[in-house]
């Protein structure tokens, strides 16, 4: 069942994948890219992460993409024309490639490291019952601290709106 | 729940800032459209609070809020340090920004925010509250780079610095994974103790976790080669802003470093060592080299603060005492000559923004003596010359770094102090020796004259008591946890 | 663990298949006679313009959008508030309450500042 479900949403999410650069409307695109982001936090919910689950739903599929589809309007993209490819595509496919290469020759020649263990000791450390435990516990903190740094973003967005003299 | 677990004393100066920010805004908010002096004074007010309350605190804090953060000397001092920085660029700011008419309440609460996140990156013993210290400036310092909106170098030096600074955040945060998938914590004690108990420190992840960590500070420290945002940023920033980013940041990033990489330098052992070798002396090189020939002063200043980032490396590297302690000494002493400098240069620039040249030194030292005499303490300073600050900081680090056996990095060092003569010299022949009769005189701006006058009494105080601040520098590293 | 989104999986389930269904039932009831003149945009004898001339968005939305981003951060937050709120009581609800508090302030400040006032 587990296996179905992995091989389900792992073929899901690399279609849309594909599907996002592959499409030439870029609302498309960003659309796809929802579903491949959605795919990915079914994945976090398989690998007993569920809150991070929620924050890629919440945060990714839902204010990124938001941003996403802003800036594409506020661009006004028109469809990508077909035609030869550009010096940029070209550049792309080789650097990926010799990525894709180097990725390979690294995975062989380095194993990777053991798993260390403690993931296994601490059962439903990703649940968000424990996230919120140790968030109100031991980082509560670091939790205030994220609250004046979303005010730094706050008097950010006041500047930018300032109209130009 | 036991409510001892949370010391507020230990960040009583950060929640002064914190509660400082919100006043500031609500200050703004209520002194009407044009008129900013009140967010101005109340900034003020505020900085001054928060020193009040770090020398009241003063390493009385110890460890709390779970192991979060230490409230003890180290912090301290570091505070003192961003606040007295703080107090500089809110105290000469506003005549820069009226002259550029963007004199905005934001200013000071972005100031304060970024120096709130800061003092968390000083007072931090957990990896996750350096993260979030150094992000909540960072943000701030995004924005304050882009604060002259109608000036296309303002928004390509903001665009630059956020997307660079993205970047090596990513880096930051990607260790900090890799650590937490080695050892299960991202607490600085576990941090050290795993490292002082294993065989091969960089086994399994943790040889690309401490690599990424050490990436993500040393580009907020503008370290060679992760050092080509700096010029770009601090030339293209409004210039009181880049006085405030030359200097505080790049304190905060060591203040961080040390956090980190104080105990456990011991037990990285040799690859650590090379590592840092080569970045310190690369970013001296470099730093020094680029500087020489640049025509603007601002983009000189950038390159020459690179080069002093590579001399406190050494510091770093030495991983003694005096290594640390003469690091904190250096950092007091460079960030009073760098924003002098700064301040300095936007009051004589006669040609406009876009131009930040040389030459706008002719002559000062005839003009306005004063002036001219206080940017040669900066500059002699800078250069390490004996009765000031500069090289006093200097000795103790490259005493260090002998100490620690690494002779021919501090020759080097030396070599490259002796290359920097050249260019920051130029500055006081041409205020001295040139002519140049067609430019304006400077306006007399009696905060920021004494902002500056402030700087320098600084770099020649520290210069005459050397030793009582070093021996408070050293207590302040040995109260760390 | 991975049990208890038993329901969310037949959730997603039902709601394909409804879509699917409603879709399906469209295409094989639905009437349709295409002609060329249907699929011209209502036009009073004006040439049409491609692409359309004024479908830039004002800088504006942008702002708007990184407001919501930055309260959509803070639901984040909020999730895992509620819960361990009875677990926790007091000390929860007052670090929400000093979080939420600030970020209060900053929507204050930007809505007096006038972010969100179109002009």
């Amino acid at each position: 069942m587990e296996a179905f479900f992995f091989l389900l949403l792992a073929v899901v999410s690399i279609f849309s994948g594909l599907m996002v650069i592959l499409q030439k409307s870029p609302v498309a695109s960003v659309l796809f890219l929802v579903l491949t982001l959605v795919c990915v936090a079914a994945l976090f919910v398989m690998l007993s992460a569920p809150f991070i689950a929620a924050i890629q739903v919440i945060i990714y599929a839902g204010a990124i993409m938001v941003l996403f589809l802003f800036v594409l309007m506020l661009l006004n993209l028109q469809r990508f024309t077909e035609g030869a490819w550009s010096r940029f595509q070209i550049t792309g496919v080789v650097v990926a490639a010799v990525l894709a290469v180097v990725t390979a020759l690294l995975l062989r020649a380095v194993p990777l490291p053991a798993d260390s263990g403690f993931l296994r000791e601490t059962p439903g450390l990703g649940s968000v019952e424990a996230v919120g435990l140790s968030l109100f516990t031991e980082y509560l903190l670091p939790f205030e601290i994220a609250s004046f740094l979303l005010l730094a973003g706050i008097i950010g967005a006041v500047i930018l709106s300032r109209r130009r003299p | 729940m036991d409510l001892s677990r949370f010391n507020l004393i230990t960040i009583a100066t950060p929640l002064v800032l914190g509660a400082g920010v919100l006043l500031v805004m609500l200050v703004d908010l209520l002194s009407g459209r044009a008129n900013r002096r009140p967010a101005q004074l109340a900034a003020l007010a505020v900085v001054l609070a928060a020193a009040a309350v770090c020398l009241a605190t003063w390493n009385t804090g110890g460890v709390s809020f779970f192991g979060q953060v230490s409230g003890d000397g180290f912090a301290s001092f570091f505070n003192l340090i961003f606040l007295a920085v703080a107090f500089l660029v809110i105290l000469a700011g506003p005549a820069y920004l009226e002259r550029n008419a963007i004199h905005f309440g934001e200013y000071y609460s972005l100031v304060l925010v970024s120096v709130m996140g800061m003092a968390f990156m000083a007072a931090g013993t957990n990896l996750l509250v350096i993260f979030l210290g150094l992000e909540t400036m960072s943000l701030a310092l995004y924005v304050l780079a882009g604060f002259n909106p109608a000036r296309q170098s303002s928004n390509e030096a903001s665009l630059k610095y956020l997307l660079l600074g993205s970047f090596a955040t990513g880096f930051l945060v990607f260790g900090i994974a890799l650590v937490y998938g080695q050892i299960g914590s991202t607490d600085l004690a576990r941090f050290s103790a795993y490292l002082a108990g294993a065989g091969d420190p960089f086994a399994g992840y943790m040889g690309a976790g401490v690599a990424l960590l050490l990436i993500g500070l040393t580009f907020k420290m503008a370290v060679v080669p992760f050092h080509f945002w700096s010029p770009d940023v601090y030339d293209g920033a409004p210039t009181v802003v880049s006085a405030f980013m030359s200097a505080a940041p790049k304190a905060a990033a060591f203040a961080a470093a040390l956090r980190i990489f104080y105990a456990p330098a011991e037990s990285l052992g040799l690859p650590w060592e090379r590592i840092l070798w080569i970045l310190a002396a690369l970013t001296m090189t470099v730093g020094n080299l680029s500087a020489l020939n640049q025509a603007s002063i601002k983009r000189m200043l950038a390159y020459s603060s690179v080069a002093h980032a590579g001399y406190l490396l050494l510091g770093i590297l030495a991983g003694n005492e005096l290594g640390a302690a003469g690091i904190l000494f250096y950092l007091a002493s460079y960030v009073f000559m760098n924003v002098g400098a700064f301040t300095v240069a936007w009051m004589v620039n006669r040609r406009g923004e876009g131009r930040y040249d040389l030459g706008d030194f002719a002559q000062l030292g005839f003009r306005r003596p004063l002036l001219a005499a206080m940017m040669s303490v900066f500059m002699l300073g800078l250069i390490g010359i004996p009765p000031l600050a500069g090289f006093f900081g200097k000795l103790y680090v490259f005493t260090a770094a002998v100490q620690a056996g690494y002779v021919w990095l501090v020759v080097i060092a030396v070599l490259n102090s002796a290359v920097s003569v050249f260019y920051y010299l130029r500055v006081m022949v041409i205020m001295y020796m040139r002519e140049n009769e067609a430019l304006k005189d400077v306006d007399r701006i009696p905060a920021t004259f004494a902002a500056v006058a402030a700087c320098a009494l600084m770099v020649i105080l520290l210069g005459l008591i050397p030793g009582s601040v070093l021996d408070v520098a050293r207590a302040a590293v040995a109260s760390m946890p | 663990m991975t049990e208890q989104f038993t329901p969310v999986v037949w959730m997603l389930l039902s709601a394909a298949l409804l879509t699917a269904g409603m879709m399906a039932v469209a295409i094989f009831l639905g009437p349709r006679k295409m002609n060329p003149v249907k699929a011209e945009p209502y036009e009073c004898g004006i040439k049409t313009e491609d692409p359309p001339l004024n479908m830039r968005h004002p800088i504006r939305f942008y702002v708007v959008a990184i407001l919501f981003i930055i309260f959509d951060v803070e639901i984040v937050f909020l999730y895992p508030w509620a819960v361990v709120f009875r677990q926790l009581s007091l000390v929860a609800f007052i670090s929400i309450a000093i979080f939420i508090g600030v970020l209060m302030a900053g929507l204050y400040y930007a809505v007096k500042k006038g972010v969100l006032e179109w002009r």
